[in-house]
């Protein structure tokens, strides 16, 4: 691994360097009614609208590689006869500007999903194959738990990241195109300095942690607790409006329609990003619901998350970035609720 | 500057699509196939024979008795189906289908010659191999003999490899029994057919009351050995149904791995990648629809 030590000044000179192609990174969306700023990804003209600074942003930035909606495909009518046609839906690399090791762990995660051996997805591979990742340190805020899902640092799947460590970044080079690039900034080598600086700047980020989650035999716990309680109280209390799923970097869950047009010439295939927390996420043909209660779809997604993936990953799906907590129209966060499934409630 | 332009990745050779599974390019592949003829076998259900078009492609096309295919009408709808024909006639399929929802009931007023998209096969199978010198015993109750019709083919075609064949089949009337023009070949196949309803009409002669009455039968002539070592069960039908089948069966010595069912879930991709079938956590696409007992009793909200 190549590391590289560059002023925090010439980070400007990497923006610019980088905005020949498009940029999405943090921007500031309006303010809370408690006052404080709220952010988004967005497509970055200016530098000065970059703001790396950021706490979380409200989504994801999932819809630049999983949109919310999609053309699966598009079929054409003549003769009796159809023909498919299918668009990939990516035309341009972009740069992710400041994304940090929650949402770069969630990407590596969802690639396990959608691009792994098994019916990898070309819609979400385009894409994917085509961000160049800057990765940008950060400081907790109150609602993530990054730390207890272990997505507070991140081991790969990114180009660079940036670590902030005073007046200077110290940059981890993951590419031959970002090695190529940085030769362009005014960096320096790292030196046994720097790399003390970087396990204090680490270990300082990690005793500001406030919100925890114990995640030890948690799979186990989930089986035991199935028919606890607490699921039906946090169930009467979810709305099943699904905003949570809209915001979380790593639901991906989707349903599929068919549209034609007026003259019966085009039809479409169109994919929705669905959440497992609608109402009729699991209904069939003719009725029947295998989900009907709010609490048993609510206590899918925590299973999905928690203990499903885990089983199958080893990790979980979870990465702990808090935005479903503060999104969530009922408080609904996620150390709450397994918290008072493992029945350590205060 | 024009060096810090990122190189376009083309993942998959431009857009498209691409006969080349497992390639990327496959994913939204589908075949193209005509639908050369339908029979309405009851009021609510027809057999619909589908032929993939591309001699090539037809021949190509090889399931596996359980396996299901997704199955495309273009601006209407996409929806899963159990292959209900033989594996030996590979892309010349028949899929039974029920009018109940958007798609079923647009094609149950579809033509012969209409053009639809087939892609799979998907999802996991009845291992008829593996059974092979054992005893078999197919019970399915309602629809659930769909799914059950190409692995009794399957025995059908290799009758020599199996000993004790049974087909346990119970509808609620006489009305919605599916596939009666094959009764007799089945019989002649020597193979047990026990078929049993809910409620009699004025021309029913056979017997008259649950699945499990028939089943008690079949489980008293046969001795607790032969069923803990040479017999293997399939069993299709509503979740209460099996339920209560495989536990009958697991009390008369049927070890739970030889016991295999077929779930029923949502379904939107067939590829593990929508997430609708997931039971608990388990893709029913993947590692389904066919699960043996044991790995249902595992399943969280599974019955
Ligand atoms: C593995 C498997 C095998 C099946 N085999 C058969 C069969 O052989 N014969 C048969 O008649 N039916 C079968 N079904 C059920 C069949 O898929 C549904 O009847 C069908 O999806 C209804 O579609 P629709 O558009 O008419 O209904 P709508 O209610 O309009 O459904 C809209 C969409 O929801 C999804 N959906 C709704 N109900 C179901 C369901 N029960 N299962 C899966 N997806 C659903 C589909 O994607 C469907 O296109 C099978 C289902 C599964 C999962
Ligand atoms: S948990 Fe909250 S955000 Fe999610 S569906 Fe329920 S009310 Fe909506
Ligand atoms: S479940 Fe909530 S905390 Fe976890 S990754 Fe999704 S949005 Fe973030
Ligand atoms: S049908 Fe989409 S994941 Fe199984």
């Amino acid at each position: 691994m190549i590391f590289k030590i560059f002023q925090a000044s010439e980070v400007e000179t990497l923006f610019e360097l980088l905005s020949v192609n498009r940029i999405v990174g943090p921007v500031e969306k309006g303010r809370h009614v408690n006052g404080s700023t709220l952010y988004d990804f967005d497509v970055v003209y200016d530098f000065k609208d970059l703001k790396l600074d950021y706490g979380q942003t409200i989504h994801s930035a999932k819809n630049y590689f999983l949109p919310y909606r999609e053309n699966l495909c598009t079929f054409t009518f003549e003769n009796n006869d159809w023909q498919k046609h299918v668009d990939f839906g990516a035309y341009q690399a972009h740069v992710f500007f400041g994304l940090h090791p929650c949402d770069i762990n969630a990407l590596n995660k969802l690639d396990k999903v959608l691009m792994g051996d098994l019916y990898p997805n070309p819609f979400y591979g385009a894409k994917r194959s085509n961000m160049f990742i800057v990765g940008h340190s950060c400081l907790p805020t109150p609602s993530c738990f990054c730390h207890s899902m272990g997505a507070d640092s991140v081991l790969g799947g990114f180009d660079l990241f940036l670590t902030r460590m005073e007046d200077e970044y110290m940059a981890e080079v993951r590419s031959a195109r970002a090695y190529h690039i940085l030769e362009r900034l005014e960096t320096r080598e790292a030196t046994h300095e720097d790399h003390l600086l970087f396990r204090k700047t680490a270990s300082e980020k990690r005793s500001l942690f406030t919100c925890e989650v114990d995640t030890s035999d948690l799979t186990k716990i989930l089986d035991m607790e199935f028919e606890s309680e607490v699921w039906k109280e946090w169930g009467d209390r979810c709305l099943s409006c699904g905003t949570c799923a809209n915001v979380c970097p790593t639901c991906y869950c989707y349903g599929v329609e068919q549209e034609v047009n007026m003259d019966f010439s085009h039809a479409r295939k169109v994919k929705q990003l669905y959440s497992c927390n609608l109402v009729d996420f699991a209904e069939v043909a003719g009725g029947h619901n295998f989900r009907p209660e709010s609490s048993t779809r609510l206590k899918y997604r925590y299973y999905h998350k928690h203990r499903g993936f885990v089983e199958a990953y080893e990790e979980s799906l979870c990465v702990g970035c808090g935005r479903c907590g503060e999104a969530c129209l009922a408080d609904i966060t996620v150390p709450e609720v397994i918290a008072s499934v493992r029945g350590s409630e205060k | 500057m024009m060096d810090n332009k990122l190189q376009f990745i083309d993942l998959a050779d431009s857009r498209g699509l691409k006969n080349d599974r497992p390639g990327i390019a496959h994913f939204e592949y589908s075949y193209k196939a005509e639908i050369t003829n339908v029979y309405p076998l009851t009021a609510t259900e027809k057999l619909y024979q589908i032929q993939i078009i591309d001699p090539k492609e037809r021949e190509n096309f090889n399931f596996k008795p359980g396996q299901f295919v997704m199955l495309e009408l273009p601006g209407i709808g996409e929806a899963p189906f159990s292959i209900s024909s033989s594996p030996i006639r590979h892309g010349d399929l028949e899929l039974c289908i029920r009018g109940v929802g958007k798609m079923t009931n647009f094609l149950d007023r579809v033509q012969r010659g209409t053009r639809v998209g087939i892609s799979g096969p998907f999802g996991t199978h009845f291992p008829v191999d593996k059974m092979m010198g054992n005893d078999i015993l197919l019970i399915a109750g309602g629809l659930g003999i769909v799914p059950l019709r190409s692995p009794i083919m399957s025995v059908l075609e290799n009758r020599s490899r199996y000993g004790r064949v049974d087909i346990i089949y119970g509808a609620r009337e006489p009305l919605e029994l599916l596939f009666t023009y094959q009764y007799g070949m089945w019989k002649q196949f020597d193979i047990n057919l026990d078929i049993i309803v809910d409620k009699a009409d004025d021309k029913w002669t056979g017997p008259v009351g649950l699945i499990t009455e028939i089943l008690q039968k079949r489980i008293d002539s046969g001795s607790y050995d032969d069923f803990r070592k040479k017999t293997y069960a399939i069993v299709c039908g509503p979740p209460v149904m099996f339920q209560f089948v495989c536990d009958m069966l697991t009390r008369a010595g049927l070890p739970m791995e030889r016991m295999f069912v077929s779930l029923e879930r949502r379904m939107h991709c067939g590829r593990g990648k929508c997430c609708r079938c997931n039971i608990g956590s388990t893709y029913t696409c993947i590692e389904g629809p066919v699960f043996d007992y044991w790995s249902v009793l595992n399943l969280k909200e599974a019955i």
